[in-house]
C-alpha cells in the first residue's frame, strides 16, 4: 500500500470507529466547557476580568481537554491487538499513523475549535478576539495533537496513565499555549496577531510533517 | 540444510537468533531454514520464549543477536517487502469490540491492500463456517467464532509465510480440522508456516519440530 | 567486539574502570573550582551599586540555569548516538546525567527565589529565565518519569531516547516563547540578571562556578553510570568479579 493508501485507511477506518463511540467524544467536549465554566466560579467574575482572561483559559481547557481525549488514540488499538497488526503491515507506518492522528483531531479537536465562540459569549469577549481565538485553536490543535501523540505512542504499556502523559506532553505544549493566548492580547493592544498565527502556523506544518516519523518510531519501541 | 536462497524462492534462514526479556536471556542459538511447503512446530513449555520467537521474526521485539533472512536478504534491510511476506496473528485479535464480524474482516483486509466487497467478505466469512455472524457484534462472538474470523483473514491474505501463535485454541473438533485443511492447502500451493502451539495439529504434512526450552534449538 | 582507540571503550565492560579513575579527578577539579568560584563571587566581586549583597546568590544561580540547559543537550546528544547506533552505553550516559540535571534546574529556581526574597519580598516572580528554568525542570521530571514507568531497560533507553529529541527541539522554542511573552508583559519584568551591569569580576566568578558544575555535572554522572552499568549488565560475568 502506498503513503496516500496508508493515510486514507487510518482516516477512514478511525473516523468510522469515532462515528461509533460520538458519547465519548461528546464527553471531552463537555468538559472543555466545564472547565472554562470553573473559572469564573473560582474568580471575581467581573466583565472586565473576564474578557481579559478569556483567550489564557481557553487555551488551557484545550490543552486539558486535547490530553483527556489522547488515550482514544493508541489505547484501544494497542489493547486488542490492532497496533501490531497495523506496525506489521506491508505499508508505512508514519502514513497510517498520520491517517489516525488526521482522524484524531477531525474528531476530537475540530469540535473544540467550533465550540471556542460559546467560551467568547461565556467570558464577554468581543467578536474580533473571538475570530483570533478560533483561528490560534485552528492553528495550535494540530501542534497539540502531534505532541499527544508521541506522548501516546511512548506510553503505551507504561505504568503512570494520563498522569504520565500530562506530564510529558504539557511542558512541550507551553509555545502552543503562549502564541495562542498571546495572539488575542497582542491584537488587543493594537500590535495585531499576524505574527502568533505565522508561528502557530509553521508549528502546525513542521509538526505534521515530523510527527508522524518521530510517533511511528515511538509506536515501535513500545513492542520491543 | 543451509542452501543459499536463490532470488526469487520463497525460503526463511533464521542464524543463532537470541532472545531476551529484560536482562534475562530466553534462548539463543536457534537456527534453522525453511522451505516451500515446510512448516515448524514450535514447541516449548510454558514462558520459554514461544511467542517472543516469533515475534522476533515478525519484527515486532528486537532480537538481542542473529539474522533473519527471506529470500537471501536481511529483514531488517527489508522492511516493507518483509511485511508484505508473511501473515502473523499472536494471542491478540486485532478485532475492535463494536464493529460486526464482516466489518472486522474488511478493515484487515484493507489493511493488507486487498479489495473486499460484501460477496468476497461473505464468500471469505463462509468457508470458515461464520457466515451467519457476519453482522453480529464482535464483542458477541463466542471465542471459537472469533478464532474461525482470524483463519477467514489467512485466507484472503495469500501470504507466503504463516507466523502462527497457538492457533487453535478454542476452536471445537470441526474448527481443528477445519484449520488442518487450511494449513494443508497452503503447505501444498508452496506455502511456509511456523507454528508454536503445544496441542497436535490435525495436519497433514510433516512438520519439522523445534524445541525450546533451556536446551539450544536445532 | 574488539575495537581500536576510542570506541573501545564503547562496551560498558571497559568503560567502566575508565570511569571509576575519572569520577575522582573531575570530583576534585569541581571542589577547586568551587573553592575558586565562591571566593570570586563572595569575597573578591564589589558590592553591587543598587543590590547590596543578596545578589551575590548570582553566582549560583546563573550558573546552575545554564548547567541545566546544557546538560539537557548533552542529554540529548547522547539519546542520538543511543538511537542511531544502538549502543547500550550512550543510552546508560543519557540516564546518568538526568538527575543532575534536575537538580541544577531546581538548584537555579530555589537559589533565584532566596535571591528573591530580601530583593523584590517575593519568593517567585515570573520573569523568562526562571520561568524557562521551572519548564525545564519539569521536562527533566518527565524524562525521569517515563524511565520508571517502563519496565523494560532497553525499550526505557530507546523510549527516553525519543523523548529527550523531542525535547531538545522544544527547549529553544520553549525558550523563546517564553521570552516573548514576558517581555509582551513588562509590568512584572524585573529580571535577575538585567540590573547589575557585569563588572569583570563577576563575570570570572560565574565562569569558573559554570566550569566547576560543568566538572561536578561529569563526576557525577560516570559515577552514576558505573551503578548503571552493574544493574544493567548483571547477567555477565565479569559484574560478578567487581561485586567480590
Amino acid at each position: 500500500m502506498n503513503a496516500g493508501a496508508a493515510i486514507l485507511w487510518g482516516l477512514r477506518r478511525d473516523l468510522a470507529l469515532a462515528m461509533r463511540s460520538r458519547a465519548e467524544i461528546a464527553i471531552v467536549l463537555v468538559f472543555f466547557l466545564l472547565v472554562t465554566s470553573l473559572f469564573p466560579l473560582g474568580l471575581d467574575p467581573d466583565p472586565v476580568l473576564l474578557s481579559k482572561i478569556a483567550p489564557g483559559i481557553a487555551w488551557v481547557a484545550a490543552l486539558l481537554a486535547s490530553l483527556l481525549g489522547l488515550p482514544r488514540l493508541f489505547a484501544g488499538d494497542h489493547a486488542d491487538g490492532s497496533l501490531e497488526q497495523i506496525a506489521l503491515a506491508a505499508a508505512p507506518l508514519p502514513a497510517l499513523v498520520a491517517g489516525k492522528v488526521l482522524a484524531h483531531w477531525v474528531a476530537t479537536s475540530l469540535p473544540l475549535v467550533l465550540l471556542a465562540p460559546l467560551v467568547g459569549i461565556q467570558f464577554g469577549l468581543e467578536p474580533v478576539s473571538t475570530g483570533i481565538l478560533v483561528a490560534t485553536l485552528l492553528l495550535g490543535t494540530p501542534v497539540l495533537a502531534w505532541l499527544g501523540a508521541i506522548g501516546a505512542a511512548l506510553t503505551l504499556g507504561a505504568r503512570g496513565g494520563a498522569a504520565l502523559l500530562a506530564l510529558l506532553v504539557l511542558p512541550l505544549a507551553v509555545p502552543v499555549l503562549v502564541f495562542g493566548a498571546g495572539a488575542v492580547e497582542s491584537s488587543r493592544a493594537g500590535l495585531g496577531a499576524q505574527a502568533h498565527l505565522s508561528l502557530l502556523a509553521a508549528g502546525a506544518i513542521l509538526s505534521t510533517v515530523f510527527g508522524p516519523f518521530v510517533t511511528a518510531l515511538a509506536v515501535r519501541i513500545s513492542f520491543e | 540444510m543451509n542452501g543459499a536462497a536463490a532470488v526469487g524462492e520463497d525460503r526463511l534462514e533464521v542464524e543463532d537468533l537470541a532472545c531476551a526479556a529484560g536482562i534475562r536471556i530466553l534462548f539463543d542459538g536457534v537456527g534453522f531454514t525453511l522451505g516451500p511447503g515446510q512448516w515448524i512446530r514450535l514447541r516449548g513449555p510454558n514462558g520459554c520464549g514461544k511467542s517472543t520467537l516469533l515475534r522476533a521474526l515478525a519484527g515486532l521485539g528486537r532480537p538481542v543477536g542473529g539474522t533473519v533472512r527471506w529470500r537471501g536478504a536481511p529483514t531488517s534491510d527489508t522492511r516493507e517487502q518483509w511485511h508484505a511476506a508473511f501473515a502473523y496473528q499472536g494471542h491478540l485479535p486485532a478485532c475492535k469490540d463494536g464493529l460486526s464480524a464482516a466489518e472486522n474482516l474488511h478493515w484487515q483486509l484493507a489493511l493488507d491492500g486487498e479489495a473486499s466487497s460484501p460477496a468476497r467478505l461473505r464468500e471469505l466469512l463462509g468457508r470458515v463456517g461464520i457466515e451467519r455472524q457476519a453482522r453480529l457484534a464482535y464483542q458477541r462472538l463466542s471465542a471459537g467464532q472469533r478464532r474461525r474470523l482470524g483463519l477467514a483473514r489467512l485466507v484472503a491474505l495469500h501470504r507466503p509465510l504463516w507466523l502462527l501463535d497457538e492457533p487453535t485454541t478454542a476452536l471445537d473438533a470441526d474448527g481443528q480440522a477445519l484449520f488442518g485443511e487450511l494449513l494443508d492447502a497452503h503447505l501444498a500451493a508452496g506455502g511456509l508456516a511456523i507454528c508454536a502451539t503445544h496441542l497436535d495439529l490435525p495436519v497433514g504434512a510433516a512438520a519439522i519440530p523445534l524445541e525450546l526450552g533451556g536446551r539450544r534449538g536445532a | 567486539m574488539a575495537g581500536s582507540g576510542f570506541f573501545r571503550f564503547s562496551s560498558p565492560a571497559s568503560f567502566f574502570p575508565l570511569a571509576g579513575r575519572l569520577v575522582p579527578v573531575f570530583g576534585w577539579l569541581a571542589v577547586l573550582l568551587t573553592v575558586v568560584g565562591l571566593y570570586i563571587g563572595f569575597l573578591v566581586a564589589p558590592t553591587d551599586f543598587q543590590q547590596g549583597e543578596s545578589y551575590r546568590i548570582i553566582f549560583i544561580h546563573v550558573p546552575a540555569a545554564w548547567m541545566a540547559m546544557f546538560t539537557y543537550l548533552v542529554i540529548a546528544g547522547w539519546s542520538a548516538a543511543s538511537l542511531v547506533w544502538n549502543t547500550r552505553l550512550s543510552a546508560m550516559m543519557a540516564q546518568a546525567l538526568v538527575p543532575t540535571g534536575a537538580m541544577f534546574a531546581f538548584i537555579s529556581l530555589w537559589s533565584g527565589a532566596f535571591w528573591g526574597r530580601p530583593t523584590w519580598g517575593t519568593y517567585w516572580v515570573w520573569d523568562a529565565r526562571l520561568t524557562s528554568t521551572l519548564i525545564l525542570l519539569f521536562l527533566y521530571i518527565g524524562l525521569m518519569a517515563l524511565r520508571s514507568a517502563i519496565e523494560d531497560p532497553r525499550r526505557a533507553d530507546r523510549a527516553c531516547a525519543v523523548l529527550a529529541l523531542v525535547g531538545s527541539v522544544n527547549v529553544p522554542i520553549i525558550y523563546f516563547s517564553v521570552q516573548w511573552w514576558n517581555t509582551l508583559h513588562q509590568g512584572a519584568s524585573v529580571s535577575l540578571t538585567a540590573a547589575p551591569t557585569m563588572a569583570a569580576t563577576m563575570l570570572a566568578g560565574m565562569l569558573v562556578m559554570s566550569v566547576a558544575a560543568w566538572a561536578y555535572t561529569i563526576s557525577a554522572a560516570l559515577h552514576r553510570v558505573r551503578s548503571i552499568i552493574l544493574e544493567r549488565e548483571a547477567h555477565a560475568r565479569w559484574t560478578r568479579e567487581v561485586a567480590r
